[in-house]
């Protein structure tokens, strides 16, 4: 044995020599420190010792007297098992986690000597291909979707989306009515997808770290100056000391608690530099008071809906399985409420269901499009237009409702066998109980529907096999559900289709989005699994990836949490309550929390990832205070561009975009976060995302953010394993089903890989038919939980009935008598209503769904691509403003011309906006985008006037109901008027230059 | 000899930009010697995406519109362009050389579609080129119709014959008909966007009530010509599309059984809604005249 260890250690010699000669990168990285390192064992006086110095590696056999690092392994068995390639990272581990192999020495040069070792593995890898004139292609994947990059000289030249070659796995056909339906060999990619070159060249490019320079940590710290002050330039060194030593200081004298990061909804792709998994993981060693955030997109489903049928792991919202060829197969009609999918793109998919929705007018498949703006999907398909005020949507369900039960036009059969509390519901729709029937005449008030045309959808809808698709993904997300009457709404599609019989052919949720034929049982990992973090408590690791990616578990100690849509209240005020987003179990939600947590120290550290606060929450002037509350005492903003809440910090740490990084995903593949969302796309496609580029100026990648600060701390090693990210890559890659279809190797080269799609009998079964047809549930989720089913596993939904429940058990065992959430269904007028007294003043809806160009506040501003769309931002003065869509007949009353600029405000503030008239608004709303990147609030103004386009500083911050914490901002009372005022001289875009002193 | 042309179906575009994007993406920071100098960050929109709003709540439509050098056979500009600083390929492709069309600002007032641009810094006349570099490269289309989800935008590399059948074929048709500028960007669906329309709702009433009216038969006459016939659809509504803008007075006449026959006369200027038509039920006994 003792042979072996000394051969393996000899070998490891000859390697790093050959790797020396052969390859300048890694001649490169033994150059960039001097150290001795040992590796031994510990039973025995037995090892050999390696020398760099000078970019040159010497070795002898032995002990050396005085290392810099050693590398223990108990016994020469162990080492040699550990030494001999492949690696078995189950073996690495477990020998880390029982103490056979230990490291000893400075965290830095422990972690230098690890890679030197592991770089001799892919000093020869090749990436990319020719793509001829001195260009090379690699690729990579974004929010829009995949793409290659081509990159000439170290700058990118061009992205693109991907078009398979001839070796790529053919697409996957659906006959319908004697038609046959392909999609095409290649990708999509949405439009934000072709601005990124834009961005990674943006002039707002955050190139180096800086300190705000009234901000001294050993003296007066000036919180109340933050957003205000400008910034001058440090080094790495300096940043991250006071980082690490901030974090040290506030957990010595504040104790557990007292750090909290505030991570955004999204992040630019990657499975190892997600949030979930790089930022996760420091955190966890760290310690710090957890955010829980709300359901933002789903809250009506989640906080409303569910309570009807369950679904808690997708957060309320209906079961997607199939839905593309049932629809294209059996449906008559499409009923489309507050749903974009051309504007929302279903978050991360493209355009894939694009093409998909054409093939509905080659059917001859009737749509209706009920939204308060034609929005870009009832624009391009061109059915039937019906436009309630918005929050009134629940009034026009319940007059359908009514019609049907008046006219028999429901699926009896149904209702009487799949659901309970369907009388209950009744008797409020007929009027039973309230004396009001809820019929179309009744609602034309509410909704300034015609009640006619109401009675006419009823029929049509209750007469034909109708799909419903509510929100942009059909079955659920963003629109009317976060609007102050989303829960109401929710209920009501929930409550329409298991009415018309959800799960009988032609009859469920969809638009086409979600649901193709592609191959749900190919595993590769998605975001929500935690990537590299070990989080089996926060994150969807122990569901798969845990167990094949054997790694480091860890976990976060602290107990404190507090609800994100209070963020700034538990900041500012030291405590805050609220309700949580658990999908364990449909009850979760009742639970409340509480900040601070008893002997937990308040928030005084704030780390924050990324800056659109500003842009997407609402009140957005409560972040400003919040920045500048004494109660923070040091303040760092992670970013890549100087935009939003990156220029509130006390410390910028400058991060590099995925493009200048490592990393590997799958399209549209968000793991534990809406399991299967690959059945958007025609095509699921893993990518190797090359590092393309090296990153700008003095930028880094977020992973080596974390772990120069976890080396300041001690935890390097343990944050990183040792490894870098494409260590972690090829982690991951062999970690999920890949390498049976392609070698590491292959994948590299090409950068990525086609799943080829299931033959017909292995297509996933049609969402609900199971249920409809009172069978077992058959559908490729592993949702809900065992416990979670209240008769037998798999049978029933997740409600305490296992059925349907127009009347929700759980709602009447919490709180029977909250009017704001009935057991039953019933309308209730919003808060934000043209009849209430405030309309007086604020005669306007202003509605804020989520943006079409651009992908929240990415791609938005910076001098983005994106600015020159001018349906996204209109260049007036000199100044991109954002646009704000208003009905001639209103622009004409008030004096606004088309392109003018105008004032949109209420009690919170103004927004300066560039108006465009448009008949695809109805009388009495205003459109508006949420999202924008730019905060730009003008300084000499009594309440908060922002130029640069964050509507949501206007939107009310109030719950939809008072037992959630639910965001219920989409849409709000406003008034509108034209502006003659300038915005600053610096509000184009403000570069980091200004910004230095 | 096959040549490029580019084919645009409005009813297939629903305005996402991405053409615009990728030719911003191609050109923006990026020399092409021979084919192109840099595009400017801002401001110059070789393909455009424009966009036109027709009719008034609740009757609105938008249609968008492919806008960009049409690679004419018998290009004006290449008239007006000296030192032969425009040529035209034998693949079809008009290309403006990046070196030999320096200064030539006559050039923007050359083009009838408005496709030139003017780069202010480098005193260069631009336009969208097919992409040229590319296609010589080997790719097998251009930018834009490389990123068009729907295939609203095709390249077609055929024999002008074989493009005069297809046109035939897909009711294809130039930008401006009676330009003759032998254009090689043909248009599908342009009605959409260049022509009007007429719509209106029926409405009755049942059982006391507002109703909307189904298969009432509405027909479109101008004077004694015949122009179109349709039914109502469920909710009462009726279009009649590709009329020519401002051509004078029209009636439409809606029939529907049960009520006595309406007659709307109007003026057509722009795209229309009549708004809602009300229907009067007959007198038992009555009978609508056929």
């Amino acid at each position: 044995m003792f042979r072996r260890f000394s051969i393996m250690l000899t070998g490891l010699y000859a390697v790093m020599r050959y790797c020396a000669w052969r390859h300048p990168a890694y001649r490169a990285q033994l150059a960039q420190c001097d150290l001795i390192a040992q590796i031994r064992i510990v039973d025995e006086d037995s090892g050999r010792w390696y020398e760099i110095k000078a970019g040159r590696v010497r070795s002898r056999a032995g002990i050396h007297p005085k290392p810099d690092v050693t590398l223990s392994y108990e016994t020469a068995e162990v080492a040699t098992r550990l030494l001999t390639p492949p690696i078995d990272w189950q073996e690495q581990i477990n020998s880390a986690k029982n103490f056979r192999l230990k490291v000893d020495g400075p965290d830095e040069l422990v972690y230098r000597f690890t890679q030197l070792m592991f770089a001799t593995r892919g000093a020869g890898w090749r990436f990319g291909a020719e793509a001829g004139d001195g260009v090379r292609r690699y690729t990579s994947m974004t929010n829009a979707g995949p793409c290659f990059v081509y990159v000439k000289d170290g700058k990118i030249l061009r992205i693109t989306p991907i078009d398979f070659d001839q070796d790529d796995a053919p697409p996957w056909t659906i006959e319908a009515r004697g038609r046959r339906f392909t999609p095409p060999r290649k990708t999509t990619l949405a439009v934000h997808g072709l601005a990124w070159k834009s961005i990674v060249y943006s002039p707002d490019r955050l190139l180096y770290p800086m300190r705000r320079v009234d901000f001294d940590p050993h003296g007066e710290r000036h919180p109340e100056n933050r957003g205000k002050s400008g910034y001058v330039r440090v080094s790495w060194d300096e940043a991250l000391d006071l980082v690490a030593s901030e974090i040290r200081r506030v957990k010595t004298d504040h104790g557990p608690g007292a750090i909290l990061y505030n991570y955004p909804s999204h992040h630019s792709w990657g499975n190892v530099g997600y949030w979930t998994s790089a930022l996760l993981r420091f955190f966890n060693a760290v310690g710090h008071t957890r955010v829980n955030h709300n359901p933002d997109s789903w809250e009506g489903w989640y906080w409303g809906a569910e309570h009807h049928w369950g679904n808690s792991m997708r957060l309320g919202t209906a079961e997607p399985y199939g839905t593309v060829g049932d629809l294209l197969k059996e449906a008559e009609l499409v009923v489309f409420w507050s749903s974009d999918p051309e504007s929302t793109s279903g978050i991360y998919a493209g355009y894939e269901g694009t093409l998909r929705r054409t093939w509905l007018k080659e059917l001859g498949i009737p749509t209706v499009h009920i939204e308060p703006y034609l929005n870009a999907t009832a624009a391009f398909l061109g059915g039937k237009w019906l436009a309630p005020r918005p929050g009134t949507d629940t009034a026009l369900a319940l007059a359908i409702a009514h019609v049907w039960i008046t006219e028999g036009l429901y699926d009896k059969r149904f209702i009487a066998d799949r659901t309970v509390g369907f009388e209950a519901w009744k008797r409020y729709v007929t009027g039973a109980d309230d004396g009001i029937p809820k019929t179309p005449e009744w609602q034309q008030s509410e909704t300034g529907v015609a009640a006619r045309e109401v009675r006419a959808l009823a029929r049509e809808w209750g007469g034909k096999r109708t799909y419903l698709a509510a929100g942009g993904w059909g079955n659920g997300l963003g629109g009317a559900c976060r609007g102050p009457t989303g829960v109401q709404w929710a209920r009501a599609m929930a409550c329409l289709v298991a009415m018309q019989g959800l799960g009988r052919p032609g009859v469920n949720f969809g638009n086409l989005q979600w649901g193709t034929p592609i191959d749900t049982t190919f595993y590769f990992s998605g975001y929500g699994e935690g990537g590299f973090s070990g989080d089996l408590a926060a994150t969807a690791s122990s569901i798969s990836l845990y167990q094949r990616m054997p790694h480091l578990p860890s976990m976060n100690p602290t107990l404190q949490v507090l609800p994100r849509t209070n963020l700034p209240e538990a900041i500012i005020e030291g405590r805050t309550e609220g309700y949580q987003r658990d999908a364990r179990s449909i009850e979760g939600q009742f639970v409340p929390i509480r900040y601070p947590a008893p002997g937990h120290s308040r928030v005084r550290l704030f780390y924050r990832y990324g800056g659109s606060n500003l842009g997407t929450m609402p009140e957005s002037q409560r972040y400003v205070k919040m920045y500048q509350s004494p109660n923070l005492e040091f303040v760092v903003n992670q970013s890549i561009w100087f935009e939003g809440e990156a220029k509130y910090a006390d410390i910028i740490l400058p991060a590099c975009t995925s493009f200048e990084r490592w990393d590997v995903s799958e399209w549209c593949n968000s793991g534990g976060f809406a399991l299967h969302s690959q059945m958007q796309l025609n095509h699921r496609v893993v990518v190797m995302q090359h590092k393309c580029i090296e990153p700008l100026g003095e930028s880094k990648s977020d992973y080596r953010i974390f772990l120069e600060l976890a080396h300041r701390l001690g935890l390097g090693m343990y944050y990183s394993e040792g490894m870098t990210e494409l260590d972690w890559v090829q982690r991951m890659f062999e970690a999920s089903d890949l390498p049976r279809r392609m070698s590491w190797k292959k994948f590299l080269q090409k950068g990525y890989y086609v799943v080829p799609a299931p033959p017909e009998r292995l297509r996933a079964p049609v969402a609900y038919r199971w249920f409809n047809e009172g069978r077992k549930k058959d559908l490729p989720e592993p949702s809900p939980l065992p416990s979670e089913y209240k008769n037998r596993y798999l049978e029933g939904l997740q409600t305490p009935s296992g059925k349907f429940e127009f009347e929700c058990m759980t709602l009447k065992r919490y709180a029977p008598d909250d009017p704001e959430r009935p057991p039953v269904l019933k309308y209730s007028r919003s808060r934000e209503s043209v009849e209430s007294e405030r309309a007086a003043r604020f005669p306007l809806q202003l509605i804020t769904p989520h943006p079409r160009f651009s992908f929240h506040t990415e791609s938005d501003g910076k001098d983005s691509f994106l600015n020159d769309i001018e349906d996204h931002r209109v260049l007036v003065n000199g100044s991109y403003y954002w646009v704000l869509r208003l009905n001639p007949v209103d622009a004409a009353a008030r004096g606004i011309r088309e392109r003018s600029l105008v004032r949109v405000f209420n009690e919170l503030g103004a927004v300066i906006c560039a108006a465009h008239l448009t008949h695809c608004v109805r009388p009495g709303v205003v459109h508006g985008y949420e999202s924008s990147a730019r905060y730009e609030p003008l300084a000499d103004s009594e309440r908060p006037t922002d130029v640069g386009g964050a509507l949501n500083l206007i939107t009310p911050k109030k719950s939809q109901i008072a037992r959630a914490s639910a965001m219920g901002n989409s849409n709000c009372l406003v008034e509108v008027e034209p502006w003659a005022g300038h915005a600053a001289a610096a509000s184009a875009h403000e570069t980091v230059e200004t910004h230095s002193a | 000899m096959k040549k490029w042309n580019l084919v645009f179906d409005a009813a297939l575009c629903t305005g996402c930009q991405n053409c615009v994007l990728a030719v911003k993406d191609e050109y923006v920071g990026n020399d092409f010697p021979g084919y192109s100098a840099e595009m400017p960050r801002h401001g110059h929109k070789w393909v455009d995406i424009r966009q036109r709003e027709r009719g008034r709540f609740p009757a609105v439509d938008i249609a968008y519109l492919f806008h960009a050098c049409q690679h004419c056979d018998d290009a004006p500009c290449i008239k007006a362009a000296r030192d032969g600083a425009i040529t035209k390929r034998k693949d079809g492709i008009v290309i403006i050389d990046p070196v030999k069309a320096k200064g030539q600002r006559q050039l923007l007032n050359a083009c009838p579609y408005g496709a030139i641009h003017w780069n202010e810094t480098l005193s260069l006349p631009q336009h969208w080129n097919f992409d040229a570099h590319l296609i010589d490269a080997g790719w097998a289309a251009p930018r834009p119709v490389q990123s068009c989800p729907t295939g609203a935008l095709r390249a077609l590399k055929v024999e002008d014959e074989e493009m005069r059948r297809i046109a035939q074929t897909e009711g294809l048709a130039p930008l401006d008909p009676a330009a003759a500028h032998g254009t090689r960007v043909h248009y599908r669906n342009l009605f959409r966007y260049n022509r009007v329309f007429v719509a209106g709702a029926v409405v009755g009433n049942d059982a006391g009530r507002e109703a909307c009216v189904p298969r009432a038969q509405v027909q479109l006459s101008r004077g004694s010509e015949a122009i179109g016939s349709t039914l109502s659809d469920a909710f009462g509504d009726f279009r009649f599309d590709a009329l020519a803008p401002a051509s004078g007075s029209y009636r439409v006449e809606v029939t529907a059984d049960g009520y006595r026959a309406q007659v709307l006369d109007f003026e057509l200027a722009d795209s229309l809604w009549l708004g809602e038509i009300r229907l009067n039920r007959q007198e038992s006994g009555e009978e609508n005249q056929r």
